[in-house]
Formats: structure tokens, sequence, C-alpha cells
């Protein structure tokens, strides 16, 4: 299995050189390095499942009998709670969408920002993706909660900017200079010789760029840009912390009112298990396109 | 410094740019602390995980299966899920069940807010680290080991003087985008009240009110930092690199 490469970095050198590898062992000998460092899901037996849960089971029941009879158990306190909770959570991947959104249409222009042939514009589109990514998400989306006002007022309309809004706003400000990075990287990992024999093909810059450049940067751009969007998908729990009412929020507010110290381990858990089950399906379909797009490279 | 601290004074009075970290000694002296503690959880965060990824990349290469099996969902745990949840997970969760009786019989947490965000950045930034060292070993080429073993190398001998260093140039650059991640991420902190950079601020501008400031100053303090780390890092980079070998080769 191959790390995941950022754009800007060449591949490893290794000695096997998988250029000359004939077409088909290619796929066959990832499929090998991966078999062996890392066991796939199908490997994973459904008797394991079985145990898992009849430890968790075991474990809560434990924990349930440790309490008394006075409160119901840890399992029926979860399942109480997660409709509430999982409304939290859609609300998340709802924010984490809008981000994506916004941020990538930002981040692609940004992106062209940053390789155009005009010096100044690509010396403050560098300066802008470069700060954006080198400041921590946290202080960008206190910066963003604090410093927008909550309500703007375009041509006589009043519009209300509520909380949620301004976190939108300041997820997707790092999520675009992310995107900057990667559309620039995908447009210099074009060879060159392209734009020469589009050139005199007597292309223009910019038919070059959107008609013969850019459709083949997608592939190489979706790993990467699903790799951020997971990212993202974990970070939206940031904005808990500037008080917007997501998952966390909802969490605290439901252990709050329970007020049994016993159940602060599950519930956070289960808080884990879910960006988990979210998340790490990402994970692997990005490995697989990774190594798919690899193979015509 | 007083002639300086009152011309930030005389600052406020002119254009009422409000930078009481400057000339009221009290906050200088709680965002200067602030800052150290931002400082300190990233060099231990850094030496930390950088030991994890170490000792994670050494396992996954090991015969025992449940030992790579144990590794590789160590790596897809924490890689997958937020790391403020982590957090959260570790200092509420786990930390509820470590309390010891303090004096008077109280009980207090046996493991303090710091160590807790040491330890759970670190095993954070480490599942990362462990993945970026395994594709290091996998980059060195199969030849250089079985050019070492001809020499005469023992096995231990070639891992140690041919490979590691060889796999570690490799590697850096990729480290280094983690490690910037990381000294990010210590931010996160904040969440479970560690006085640093960003509770600090915090703090001061719930008394001083004064958010526009404190956000410009916490944004190029951070962004200060990660330059810095980002400068020492190719330093370093471009002092052990060998000709021939890795990115910088490339690209240059």
């Amino acid at each position: 299995m191959s790390r995941r490469l950022g754009w800007l970095e060449p591949l490893p050198q290794t000695s096997d050189l998988p250029v000359l590898l004939p077409v088909v062992e290619r796929p066959i000998s990832g499929a090998n390095t991966d078999r062996k460092f890392c066991p796939s899901l199908a490997r994973l037996r459904g008797g394991y499942g079985f145990w898992i849960v009849a430890a968790l089971l075991l474990s809560a029941g434990v924990a349930g009998a440790e309490t008394g009879p006075v409160h119901p158990s840890i399992v029926a306190t979860l399942i109480k709670w997660t409709p509430l909770l999982f409304g939290g959570f859609l609300f998340n991947l709802a924010i984490s969408a809008f981000a994506m959104i916004g941020g990538t249409a930002a981040g692609v222009f940004l992106g062209l920002g940053e390789i155009v042939q005009f010096a100044p514009v690509r010396a403050v589109a560098w300066l802008v993706t470069h700060f954006f990514r080198n400041a921590p998400w946290l202080v960008l989306l206190f910066f963003c909660m604090y410093m927008l006002p909550f309500q703007v007022t375009v041509f006589g309309t009043t519009v209300p900017l509520p909380d949620w809004v301004k976190a939108t706003f300041g997820l997707a400000l790092p999520v675009m200079a992310n995107v900057a990075e990667i559309v620039r990287g995908a447009v210099q990992s074009i060879p060159s010789s392209q734009w020469e024999s589009a050139e005199a093909l007597a292309f223009t810059r910019s038919q070059i760029l959107w008609m013969i450049i850019l459709p083949q940067c997608v592939k190489r751009m979706l790993p990467p840009w699903m790799n951020l969007y997971a990212i993202l998908a974990m970070d939206t729990v940031l904005a808990s912390i500037v008080g917007v009412n997501e998952v966390m929020t909802l969490t605290g507010d439901a252990l709050g009112a329970e007020s049994r110290p016993e159940l602060l381990l599950p519930f956070y858990g289960y808080i884990l298990l879910w960006f988990f089950l979210y998340c790490y399906p990402i994970a692997r379909w990005t490995i697989r396109f990774e190594r798919r797009f690899a193979v015509d490279r | 410094m007083q002639p300086v601290w009152n011309w930030f004074a005389e600052l406020h009075d002119r254009t009422g740019i409000n930078l009481t970290i400057f000339y009221d000694a009290f906050d200088r002296h709680r965002f200067a602390e602030g800052f150290v503690t931002t400082v300190e959880l990233a060099a231990v965060c850094i030496v930390l995980s950088v030991a994890i990824g170490v000792i994670g990349a050494w396992l996954q290469g090991s015969r025992l299966r449940l030992l790579r099996l144990a590794v590789y969902w160590y790596i897809q745990f924490f890689r997958n899920t937020p790391p403020l949840v982590q957090l959260y997970f570790f200092y509420f969760g786990v930390g509820s069940f470590l309390k010891i009786s303090g004096p008077g019989g109280l009980a207090q947490p046996l493991v303090s807010n710091m160590t807790w965000a040491i330890l759970s950045l670190s095993f954070y930034a480490g599942a990362f680290n462990v993945e970026i060292f395994r594709s290091g070993i996998e980059a060195v080429p199969r030849a250089t080991i079985e050019a070492a073993e001809a020499l005469g190398y023992s096995r231990l001998g070639a891992d140690r003087q041919i490979m590691l260093p060889l796999a570690f140039r490799i590697c850096l650059p990729a480290l280094n985008n983690n490690l910037v991640n990381l000294v990010k991420a210590t931010t996160l902190a904040y969440a479970i009240s560690v006085p640093e950079m960003l509770w600090v601020s915090n703090q001061i501008w719930s008394d001083e009110l004064n958010v526009p400031e404190m956000m410009s100053v916490l944004l190029i303090c951070y962004v200060g930092l990660v330059g810095v780390l980002v400068f020492a890092m190719g330093r370093w980079e471009k002092a052990i690199r060998v000709p021939g070998i890795g990115l910088t080769a490339r690209t240059r």
C-alpha cells in the first residue's frame, strides 16, 4: 500500500521500477503489498464482529450492573439519545458539505491564480494560500465567529448570519487554501510537453488550460480532494467550541442532562465510532482511486 | 524595553488599537506564558509522536500478524476520527475513571489536562508518522540493501547504516507536513482548558474586549511558529541531503 503522496511530491523511487512492469502486474504487485501490510475488510470474518458485539454488550452490562437499578443501562441511555445526536451529526455533515462546496469553488480560482503568468496576481495568490494553510483551523474559526457581523445588509435587505453560517465560512477558508494547492499541484504534474504541443496546434493559453490541462487534472485531484473532505468532516466538530449546536455540543448537553460520570466514556466513544464509520470508507475509497489512477500515469 | 511598551500605550491612545499584551504587564506576562505553553506542547508532542511513529513502523514489520493488525487499526482509528473528539474521549471519558483522592478526600484527576493533551495529540500525529516512516522504509531500493549484504553487512548493520539513513531522508518532507499539522493541532488543547496561546488570548479578549487585535496577534504568532518550523526543517533537509536520493534531487 502506498502512502498518500501530496501533490507537490514526486513519486518515491522504488527499485522495482513500476513503469517497467507489465501493465497487468502493476495492480497485482500493488495488491500484494496491500495484502501484506493492511488486512482488508474482507479478511475479517463475520465471527470477529460477533465477538466485538459480545464484548461491547458484556462491558456495557457490567457497567450497567455497577450503576445499580436506579438508572437505565448505558446502552438504553445511548439509544434514548441517539435520535438527537444523530440529528446533530447530520448537521455536521451538512456544514462539511457546504464548506467543501464553497471552499472548492474559491480554491479552484485561487489555485489558478497561483499559475497565471501575471506575477503580482501569482504573488498575492501564493500569499493568501500559504497564510490560510499555515493558520490553525480553530484560530480561523474563532476569527470568523468574532469578526463577521451577525447580519449583513445587502441592497437594503438585512440578511441574518446565524453562527453555523459563520462557522461554515471559517471552515471553508482553510479548505480553499488546500484546494488551491491541490489544483496547482495537479496542473504542474501534467507534463509540460502537453502545453507545448497544444501551443504548436495554435490553442490559446486559456484554451489549453480549460480544454486540455484541467480535464486531465480532475482525475488526479480526486484522491487528495477526498482526503481533504475527510479531514474537513472531522474538523466540523471544532464548531462546537465556538458554540454551534452540532453533535459535540449536543453530546455535552446530553451528558449534562444525565449527569452520570460513567456515561462520559461510552458517549464520546459512540461519537468517535460514528465518525470512524463515516470517514474510514472515504479513506479506503481514496486509496482505491489513487491506485487506479496511478496505473495509467 | 519600557519605551517600546510606552509606544504601544500611545498607539492605543492615538488610534484605538488596543494591544494590551505589550503595554500591560499582567497581559504581557500571561500571553508570554501561553506562548511558551504552546511551544512546549508542540515540542513534546513532536518528540513523542516521532517516537510513536518509529515504534509503530518497526512493529509493522513484525512477523506476528496480530501485532500488524493492531498497528493497522490503531492507525485507522486515529486517522479517521476527529482529533477533538479523541481529546474529549481521553480527557473526559478515560480521565473520569482515573481519579485519586486528593487532600480533603476530594477526588482529583490522576492525569492533568496538559498531559492528556500531550498524549492525545501525540497518538493522533503518531498514527500519521507510522505511515510516513513505513513508506520511507519501503521506498529504499531493495538493490541497495542487497548490495550492502554483498559487501558483508549484517542484517542489523545494513538496516542501521544504509536503510534507515536513506529512509529518513526520503520521508522527511512528508514528516515536515505532518509536524506542521501537529503544531496547528495544539490549538485543540484549548477545548480542555490547557493554558496555551489560544486559551490565554481568549481570556485576554474577554477581559479587554480587544478581539480584532488579539485575533491578528494570534494569527501572526501561529503563522510565525509554523514558518520557523518549516524553515528549520527545510534547512535540515538540505543539510543532510544525499545527492541523487529522495525528493530534493528531483525538484532542484
